[in-house]
């Protein structure tokens, strides 16, 4: 039976008394009408070192999630591979005149949690914790960024440990393919040719001289942005601020970034295919694509809305065919990784050995039709409201919400810009999403990694003739 | 050594009461249908999280992984959203769902704007009562084959991936419920038939065998009325048996050995302890957070900051609904060998179950475990699945303050005591060695219960 919206609407007046109905409902209720997205506000401030603090709150839950990002990370000049990363793994063992451990059971006293890490782009350095105690892990915060230890013991122990890293990271398919992926979709002098650790040459001259001079060049509060968001005031969050960093002084020698614009463009050469051999692997791990696209792109919108039909969903046209429709998989998906160094375009999944070669076939049928076939009214709506209603639960926690200010200010925008390119997404035609396609996705110049095993794999990959076949190691 | 978090969860503190709460209320259909809703209106959005109580313990012989196998049959069509409209209506609407199984339980939720709640409500009632008029050989061997595929991804071409095969026989006797992994193996997945799915929907789908949580910017009556309207023709299953609670003992240290494509050696230790809700298994959950939880904790100390031995160490209770266990995994660093670091481990065991932790270890250690509660609670899908998870093991879903209350209680001679207790007795070991350097395998003691 098929009900209109009107006498469904009445059933559930009814329903709500208890009155009796009968049969299984058999044709899907209709969409409320969906909510409105309200973006966070936020606040700005600045203390007199230069320090912007931009704050957004939400009392729900008595917890406050705060973020330190400092401009620089791996990109910084002169930095060496892995060493952005390295200096913010080192900064929490040991500050403040605490050893690591006395560091970590301060944090943990608290009920706070402190993460560092470094990114192509910058340090992040966040702390988060209930409202009760913030202040005071917020002063841990600072400890860490103002007056890491830093002592060679610590650097010794942390090298060694990330050498034991470097080394489980080959027994690993898919990180084997992703770093064989990146060295060769961005060639030598792109800064994403290596890997943000390293390796393991790059990882033994690691010094704590070199560490200590390297964070006291980017420690810069003139390119420092302080987030905090959850249960605090502007007023609560400009006191703290300058309780804990009203002091942080400029530093002698500033360290640079190059403007992204200064990265040269990687070269897109015609499709080739690298293989590297594990022999009697059950699966083969398959990485495609390019270098991608800059964030400020006119077509961002449609792109994201293009990639949303191609792999960026459970029902998207990778993931169902090699999945669902062919077994091929457990899952196959693509996405635009957006830096302002724009990172790839990648397409991925994990196949079975004796499929490879037909799962390549399928990727590059798909890469095809998507750019000379309009899509389909009912999956582009499907695809934009994903896009668009999915947003809706971005905001819930503390966490999520400072993470959209960091995400969206690594582009320089206010977070209200995603209220924009949301309505945007919502715009999207299927002749913008096919000319996307044809402009930023072409299936003749694309890099294919294969890690699998080479004996089984390689006559197959040979017959799709899709560019020269060369086996890397790793 | 301050308490932080009692005088921040402040609430309804007074007489003893719990402090902290996620309020729900609990009704139930005709049909034994049982329906949770938890109100949060701070955003606009829902979460429905469906459990059934049956997971991979329910399996029969020659059957194993296939609660997990049907799990992904749910996503195949039922009756009147033929597949593929479950996930398609889902991303229309900007929702996403997904499913996981257990030993125990079986789950399904959706996640995504209020508008999109009469629609994950009628999905899940038509694939609660009308799933098999359209379940055929067809999607059977489809998930199948993917479920084989996810076998392969996280088992068999993952790095140490086959310890997840070794250890449930190995802990548990055979016919024991937990004695084969949830994932099950290729030849028992090979055997399902369609016959098997229908036996098993029409004796564990049933809405007397499921919880539904709403949570999220909804009312109790609205979802209430919604649940009526989609729920209440789906007939009462039968009866159901559930297997019964059953804790193994080990008798001596059992050691399996075993080689991977790797690089480093890893050691896997694992004891009997007690099922969910047991006398002891909040006392665990704190010596577990003194042994690995911190970068100053015991283990986590002793082996990655003074030996600097290993790559990483750490504890992982898992109390079940019918029996527990502890395990404290470790991998050394290249060329480092297994009894290396199983003498260390021993030797700290030993010492905390001598001495006990000291009052500024378990202040920490509660300070943390506090905060996770609190964390926990930040998601309407974080509670919506743990007040079904309390349910199912307390018959009461907002058992969180009944739960952090009981945590707290805990002390340091209680953690002193299960360490001595659970963890200094035989165990099962499962040494993983690099192909060809045997010489780094772990060893069994001889112990005598």
């Amino acid at each position: 039976m098929t009900r209109t919206q009107t006498s469904h609407a009445a059933v559930v007046a009814l329903l709500a008394v208890a009155v009796p109905m009968s049969a299984q409902v058999t044709s899907p209720p209709p969409l409320g009408a969906a909510p409105a997205l309200t973006l966070p506000a936020v606040d700005t401030a600045r203390l007199d070192n230069g320090l912007t603090i931009l704050v957004s709150r939400n009392a729900e839950v008595p917890l406050v999630s705060g973020r330190l990002i400092i401009d620089g990370g791996a990109r910084t000049a002169g930095a060496a591979p892995g060493l952005a990363t390295f200096t913010a793994s080192m900064l929490d063992e040991g500050a403040g005149g605490k050893d690591a451990l006395g560091l970590a059971e301060a944090v943990d006293f608290l009920g706070a949690t402190l993460r560092t890490s470094a990114s192509w782009e910058e340090f992040s350095l966040s702390v988060s914790g209930p409202k009760r105690t913030f202040g005071e892990a917020l002063g841990l915060l600072a400890d860490v960024a103002l007056r890491p230890a830093f002592a060679e013991a610590d650097i010794a122990r942390e090298r060694d440990a990330r050498q034991a890293q470097l080394v489980a990271a080959k027994d690993s398919p898919g990180q084997v393919a992703s770093r064989v992926f990146a060295r060769n979709v961005f060639p030598a002098g792109h800064p994403m040719h290596e890997n943000l650790s390293g390796d393991s040459a790059t990882t033994a001259a690691l010094t704590a001289e070199s560490v200590r001079a390297f964070w006291a060049s980017v420690a810069d509060p003139a390119k420092a942005v302080l987030i905090l968001t959850g249960d605090v005031t502007a007023a609560e969050a400009r006191r703290w601020a300058a309780a804990h960093f009203g002091d942080w002084p400029a530093p002698e020698t500033a360290a640079t970034k190059p403007a992204a614009s200064t990265v040269a463009s990687p070269p897109r050469p015609q499709t080739r295919v690298i293989l590297v051999d594990k022999p009697g692997a059950p699966q083969s791990v398959v990485f495609i694509g390019a270098p991608g696209v800059d964030r400020e792109s006119p077509d961002y919108a449609a792109i994201s809305v293009m990639n949303t039909i191609l792999g960026g969903s459970f029902s998207s046209r990778l993931n169902d065919i090699l999945r669902e429709q062919r077994g091929y998989s457990y899952g196959a998906s693509s996405s635009y990784q957006w830096s302002p160094v724009p990172g790839p375009f990648v397409a991925a999944s994990q196949v079975r050995t004796n499929v490879t070669d037909s799962s390549l076939a399928v990727f590059f049928r798909e890469f095809e039709r998507i750019r000379t076939e309009p899509v389909p009214a009912d999956e582009l709506e499907r695809a934009r409201n994903y896009n668009v209603l999915g947003a809706l639960g971005d905001y819930e926690t503390a966490a999520q919400v400072n993470g959209a200010i960091a995400s969206a200010l690594q582009f320089g925008h206010p977070l209200s810009r995603t209220a924009d390119e949301l309505a945007a997404m919502g715009r999207v035609t299927a002749a913008e999403v096919q000319a996307a396609a044809q402009q930023y996705l072409d299936p003749t110049r694309l890099t294919v990694v294969v890690v699998g095993d080479i004996a089984t794999i390689r006559r197959g990959i040979e017959g799709l003739r899709l560019g020269p076949i060369e086996v890397q190691e790793f | 050594m301050r308490r932080i978090l009692p005088l921040l969860l402040l609430a309804a503190c007074g007489g003893g009461a719990p402090a902290l709460s996620v309020s729900a209320t609990v009704d139930t259909l005709d049909n034994g249908l049982t329906l949770i809703v938890h109100e949060d209106h701070s955003a606009p959005i829902v979460a429905v999280n469906v459990w059934y109580h049956v997971g991979s313990g329910s399996e029969k012989p020659g059957r194993t992984g296939f609660a997990h196998l049907f799990e992904h049959l749910m996503f195949m069509g039922s009756e009147h959203a033929p597949y593929p409209m479950f996930d398609r209506m889902l991303e229309g609407a900007g929702a996403n769902n997904n499913g996981s199984t257990t030993t125990d339980r079986t789950n399904y939720y959706e996640y995504g704007p209020t508008s999109s709640l009469e629609v994950m409500l009628w999905l899940e009632a038509d694939r609660m009562g009308w799933l098999l008029p359209t379940m055929d050989e067809a999607k059977v061997d489809a998930q199948r084959d993917i479920v084989k595929n996810e076998r392969r991804q996280s088992y068999e071409n993952q790095p140490y991936g086959k310890v997840g095969d070794i250890m449930p026989p190995l802990m548990y006797p055979a016919g024991h419920p937990y004695s084969w992994p949830v994932i099950g193996s290729m030849a028992d997945l090979s055997a399902a038939s369609l016959t098997d799915v229908q036996d098993f929907f029409r004796t564990w789908y049933a809405p007397n065998n499921a919880s539904i949580v709403v949570a999220g910017d909804v009312t109790r009556a609205e979802v209430l009325a919604l649940a009526e309207k989609y729920f209440r023709d789906i007939p009462r299953g039968p009866d159901i048996t559930y297997p019964e609670p059953s804790q193994p003992q080990m008798a001596r240290d059992t050691l399996v050995t075993t080689e991977d494509r790797v690089q480093m050696a890893r050691l896997q230790y694992a004891w009997h302890t007690t099922r969910a809700w047991g006398d002891d298994d909040a006392a665990l959950q704190v010596a577990a957070q003194i042994l690995t939880g911190s970068k100053n904790s015991r283990l986590t100390k002793r082996l990655e900051y003074d030996d600097q031995s290993v790559v990483f160490v750490r504890a992982f209770p898992d109390h079940q609904k019918l029996a527990g266990d502890f395990s404290v995994t470790a991998q050394g660093k290249p060329g480092v060998a297994l009894p290396t670091l199983q003498a260390a481990i021993d030797e700290e065991l030993a010492r905390l179950a001598a001495d006990g932790p000291t009052a500024a270890e378990m202040e920490q250690a509660m300070n943390s475990m506090e905060a996770s509660f609190l964390n926990a609670i930040q998601t309407v899908n974080g509670k919506a699945n743990q007040l079904n998870s309390y349910y199912y093991e307390t018959g009461e879903p907002d058992a969180f303050g009944r739960d952090l209350e009981r945590t707290k209680a805990v002390t340091a001679d209680d953690v002193r005591r299960v360490v001595e207790q659970y963890l200094l007795g035989p165990r099962a070991i499962v040494s993983v060695a690099p192909e060809g350097q045997p010489e780094l395998h772990a060893v069994a003691r001889e112990v005598t219960p």
